[in-house]
């Protein structure tokens, strides 16, 4: 027997009133991999990644996370809904997510950020979770804002905050929902950086991205949307050398 | 000078009494206030819950105190609780006249004022938080209680605060409708002082300064508040 998927998501549909925005995806990440998303504006990739951590409650289909499998039913007006918000809640706070805006909470200082949840969620000592999130400010770069607070920071260091914070969790896998789209170009390198870092210590990171660069030497494989469906998916030398899909090709080709 | 002499502190005049009428107005204010508040609260969260039934009883709530001219209000709370707990005590076989507490339902009427305009003001504000901020909560795993306990709640303030600061002056002068039912507060005891110096426009003036003393400096307190609301995000908007 193999070991299970890391996130495995099978016949996955997800429908917003009358518009079918998923149409049956199905896909298969390891441990340790890197598996970039790509697709042109509203071809469903952010929809995907938020039903993997129920952002979004998917129409049907199965969703596990290290074998275990997401609980949902359908409720009385045939919405699907969890069964077990217990577990919906254990399971995401092994996976942690990074916003494309950031979303880092405007209240709090950057230390509060990183340790809200380890603290509140995780049950951690406070002065454990400090001295960890001390640590990952370094890691990301930055040193001296602890006490300050997110407005203050310029887009890349909030995005590396906001990173910060999630790798406080202790994640198992990581989400990112094109965390670079919301900087200005000269801000981009600074949190991609980061990201490759964190795939070269092995992490497991599903990525929502246009930084084509980035698909094409990080991910271990990469999955092309169009319109709801999977267009094309296998490691980045395959697609990126040898597109199956004419849509694909396209999408290369305009260059975004 | 006599109208200085009326206004003295002590026996002679009335300073003491116009003091002691301005501590209760602030106590019945600050009183009403918190009850105002929760309730306000609890209304928006009503108003913004999937339950119908508590979204059309926090409407019918709002609606009827908004269309009742605020005396009205305080006359009704007052006559209507005092016609309650009499009722309630013949079930026991009590039948003397009970004359419910000025105070008790001064704030009582003044509150369910109070949270039926701010209720609007708290929805508004609540739903002013940007939605990322309630999803990198839950996307981390916490429950839907410490997402809207530790990050909706606090962050709703910097909204609500500018639309509170308006409704507590509106209930700061409210308090005065509070003397038809005989408490003690401010305005009462200018008219009582007014009609036995014979001297009403000292007095109505003397309490008019002192409201409006009252109000400026509600309105620093609140610029503070604000700043305290606001810190940290001042620099983006
Ligand atoms: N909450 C919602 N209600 C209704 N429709 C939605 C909702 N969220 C997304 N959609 C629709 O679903 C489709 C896919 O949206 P999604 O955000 O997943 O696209 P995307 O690939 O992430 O696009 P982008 O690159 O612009 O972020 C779009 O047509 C969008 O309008
Ligand atoms: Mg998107």
């Amino acid at each position: 027997m193999t070991e299970a998927a890391a996130i495995s998501i099978s016949d996955l549909h997800k429908r917003f009133a009358d518009i079918e925005v998923l149409k049956g995806i199905s896909l298969e990440a390891h441990q340790g991999d890197v598996v970039s998303i790509l697709g042109s504006s509203g071809s469903g990739k952010s929809t995907l990644l938020r039903c993997i951590n129920l952002l979004e409650t998917p129409t049907s289909g199965d969703i596990s996370v290290y074998g275990e499998a997401l609980k949902l039913a359908k409720n009385r007006h045939g919405e699907m809904e969890p069964l077990d918000q217990k577990q919906i809640n254990r399971v995401r706070s092994s996976l942690a997510m990074v916003f494309q805006s950031f979303n880092l909470w405007s209240h709090m200082t950057i230390l509060e950020n990183i340790i809200e949840a380890p603290v509140h969620v995780l049950k951690k000592p406070k002065a454990e979770a400090t001295e960890h999130a001390m640590e990952l400010l370094q890691k990301v770069g930055i040193t001296d804002k602890a006490d300050a607070y997110p407005g203050m920071l310029s887009g890349g260091q909030q995005q590396r905050v906001a990173i910060a914070r999630a790798l406080a969790m202790e994640p198992k896998a990581m989400l990112f929902d094109e965390p670079t789209s919301a900087l200005d170009p000269e801000l981009v390198n600074e949190v991609l950086q980061v990201m490759r870092q964190l795939a070269d210590e092995g992490r497991t990171m599903i990525v929502v991205t246009h930084e084509m660069g980035f698909a094409r030497e990080v991910s271990d494989q990469v999955i092309f949307l169009h319109q709801g469906r999977i267009e094309e998916q296998g490691p980045p030398r395959d697609v990126f050398e040898n597109p199956s899909s004419e849509r694909f090709k396209q999408f290369l080709s305009s260059g975004l | 000078m006599v109208m200085l002499e009326n206004l003295s502190y002590g026996d002679a005049g009335f300073g003491d009494e116009l003091l002691i009428g301005t501590l209760l107005t602030l106590e019945l204010a600050v009183v009403s206030l918190v009850v105002g508040i929760l309730l306000g609260l609890l209304t928006a969260a009503a108003k913004l819950s999937n339950n119908r039934f508590y979204r059309l009883l926090a409407q019918g709530y709002t609606e009827l105190v908004r269309g009742i001219p605020e005396m009205l209000v305080v006359l009704v709370v007052f006559f209507g609780a005092s016609a309650l707990l009499q009722t309630v005590a013949g079930w026991f076989n009590y039948d003397a006249y009970i004359e419910v507490n000025a105070f008790v339902a001064g704030v009582f009427a003044l509150g369910l004022v109070f949270g039926a305009f701010s209720s609007e003001v708290f929805r508004g504000a609540f739903l002013a938080v940007p939605k990322g901020q309630m999803e990198a909560a839950v996307a981390c795993g916490m429950t839907s209680w410490q997402a809207f306990y530790r990050i909706r709640l606090p962050q709703m303030w910097r909204f609500a605060i500018p639309g509170l600061g308006n409704l507590w002056m509106v209930l700061l002068k409210d308090t005065s409708l509070i003397s038809i039912i005989a408490l003690d507060e401010l305005l009462r005891w200018s008219k009582v002082a007014a009609e036995t110096t014979k001297q009403p426009f000292t007095f109505y003036i003397a309490a008019a300064i002192i409201y409006l003393l009252l109000t400026i400096l509600s309105d620093m307190a609140r610029v503070r508040l604000e700043n305290r609301a606001n810190r940290g995000v001042m620099a983006h908007d």
